[in-house]
């Protein structure tokens, strides 16, 4: 799996006190984790620093609420990780 | 400082948009219903109250680098420390620098200090939401007024 994942799921399981072993790449923050909003914002800040990114959080939630978007987009962790790789490359271009 | 209106600063010394940085001042009362039982015969403004005086300094700033537009609510405190017994009368002065600015969410360090030597410090985590009402958002700007942040450099 990608480096970006293991970071991730590192961020996670020290923030969250969720076992890393159990933090796969199918998993769900939300539905399969149990991450709520307000461990997400850790998280997010986290990754944040560790990645000297910013991740769209708001926008993310408005595509779900509107419906263009599912979470399993944005809070599927390899999905995450792949979101947080764009996010790099942009900001390297 | 009145501490049952839970309006905590008295008023901003300085605030820099640019250095991300504020600075407040505040006076602890002497007579408080607070202190009758925190504690009986020796009252102290409690760790919870420093740690409020610091969130709010350090909240005109993330609601100024917002131009207002958002209110940062309180929803995480780590790393808090209190280094000293804070009293009646003491004058105080606390200090915030916005560190990260998330996508709805701002990160500040804070500390407060009793002349010039720290009394207390955390990290704190706010997430950012719209104002509820338009009555919300002109008490606040109303209080900033009070509290002299200086509106008009806000604007430019």
């Amino acid at each position: 799996m990608s480096a970006t994942f293991d970071k991730v799921a590192d961020i996670i399981a020290e923030t969250c006190d969720i076992p890393r072993e159990n933090i796969k790449p199918e998993s769900h923050a939300i539905n399969d984790l149990e991450i709520d909003s307000l461990d997400f914002l850790d998280i997010a800040f986290a990754i944040d620093k560790t990645f000297g990114i910013k991740l769209p959080l708001e926008q993310w939630t408005q595509e779900v609420n509107d419906g263009k978007a599912t979470t399993d987009q944005y809070f599927v962790l390899k999905n995450l990780s792949e979101q947080i790789d764009k996010l790099i490359a942009a900001k390297g271009a | 400082m009145h501490l049952e209106y839970f309006q905590l600063i008295d008023r901003i010394v300085a605030l820099d948009l640019e250095a991300r940085s504020v600075r407040s001042f505040c006076r602890v009362p002497e007579r408080s219903t607070i202190f009758e039982g925190h504690f009986p015969g020796y009252p102290l403004l409690p760790g919870v109250l420093q740690i409020e005086c610091m969130a709010q300094t350090a909240g005109w700033l993330v609601m100024a680098r917002g131009a207002f537009t958002a209110m940062p609510f309180l929803a995480n405190v780590k790393d808090a420390k209190f280094r000293a017994a804070v009293l009646p009368g003491d004058e105080l002065e606390f200090e915030g620098n916005v560190t990260h600015e998330g996508s709805g969410f701002s990160v500040a360090e804070c500390r407060g200090l009793r002349q010039d030597r720290k009394i207390c410090e955390a990290q704190v985590l706010y997430r950012l939401a719209p104002f509820p009402n338009p009555e919300f958002r002109s008490a606040i700007m109303r209080r900033a007024a009070e509290l002299d942040v200086a509106l008009k450099e806000l604007s430019k």
